[in-house]
């Protein structure tokens, strides 16, 4: 398991400097690290939707940011995403955990966890999927893409990899 | 007082501050009005002029940044209000021009009838609160709001319902407002 105090040093190291989301029990332990270093911003926003506006806006001030949340969130910042994002062409790093992941989750995270990849093909916002193996090179390409073809990317993080 | 003078009003006292545009009939006024590379126009996303604005607020301390949104963006996305109160941008004005109603779509209530929205403000920590009804006391009240250096909200209240269906659209595409505004505040 790749510690969440070394995950955020990637984010870091890589070049994001601007930080915001809401939780979920995979990420708590990211979030709390990210909070309590004096280095860096951490927003705790009141939706997904608002984490992703005010991203927007931390960007075109000049920062590159990422928005942390469930996946659960994709559903309420879809409408931002679609009719912000993407067609301002305003980037993000999305990084969502992915509850209900093959159907092993409580019954509030199986359509999600089934369908929330699809959803991002159906209105066109790249995604990729953690493993334990490519946490820095997906970071590091991961910035290389949002600042070059400035889109929202989502990287995808399910149980297990990070703690 | 109707929306247009009170986006005249509003516009005729800035010089270079930072303006996030709500979507619908506020960003189509505001660009007929006098169209600023300053100006982010949303055309889209309704509800995220108030946290686009805090992003550009936090990460632009030097700047003044003005939100100017209508009452049904602010009650679509009334979190955002604390979220800034939380975090004090002594640089950030908040401006709701209230017409009680989706004027852009037709005039539908909104429910800014009964609910005052500056009263959800004060709570949610914004340092300076006022509600204006005229443009004199508009005048009055954005002369001191830009030089102020404290969190603030203005409510406007606008008497006149009648949309303004001649008015033309956003002639910038998305990614030139974006690329404009962008170098503009840099």
């Amino acid at each position: 398991m790749h510690k969440s105090e070394d995950f955020a040093q990637e984010l870091i190291d890589s070049g994001y400097d601007f930080f915001t989301g809401a939780p979920c029990t995979i990420i708590g332990k990211l979030i709390n690290t990210l909070t309590d270093r004096s280095d860096v911003t951490y927003i705790p926003a009141v939706r997904e939707d608002a984490a992703v506006g005010v991203a927007s806006g931390a960007y075109m001030a000049g920062k590159t940011p990422i928005v942390l949340m469930q996946n659960s969130g994709l559903g309420q910042c879809l409408n931002t995403l679609t009719s912000l994002n993407l067609i301002y062409k305003l980037p993000c790093l999305l990084i969502v955990t992915w509850r209900g992941f093959e159907g092993k989750d409580e019954p509030e995270h199986l359509v999600m966890g089934r369908t929330c990849n699809k959803l991002l093909d159906t209105v066109g916002i790249t995604h990729h999927d953690f493993n334990h193996d490519n946490i820095k090179t997906l970071i590091n390409m991961s910035y290389k893409l949002v600042t070059e073809k400035r889109e929202p990317l989502v990287l995808f993080l399910k149980k297990g990899i990070i703690e | 007082m109707n929306y247009r003078e009170a986006i005249t009003t509003i516009t005729e006292l800035l010089n270079n501050q930072v303006v996030i545009c709500a979507n619908g009939l506020i960003s189509k006024e505001a660009f007929t009005t006098k169209d600023r590379p300053e100006n982010f126009y949303m055309i889209g996303s309704m509800g995220m002029a108030s946290s686009i604005g805090l992003g550009v607020a936090l990460n632009k301390p030097l700047r003044k940044v003005i939100i100017l949104e209508g009452d049904g963006n602010l009650l679509m996305n009334i979190g955002s209000l604390p979220m800034a109160g939380s975090l004090q941008p002594r640089n950030l004005l908040h401006i709701v021009l209230d017409n009680e109603v989706y004027a852009s779509t037709g005039n539908q209530p909104t429910i800014s009838n009964v609910i005052e929205l500056e009263e959800i403000a004060k709570p949610a920590r914004y340092a300076y609160v006022k509600k204006v009804a005229t443009n004199e006391e508009l005048k009055k009240e954005v002369v001191y709001t830009l030089g102020n250096n404290s969190l603030s909200f203005l409510l406007v209240k606008i008497e006149d319902k009648e949309e303004q269906k001649k008015i033309g659209r956003v002639t910038h595409s998305p990614e030139q407002i974006k690329e404009r505004f962008m170098s503009a505040i840099d």
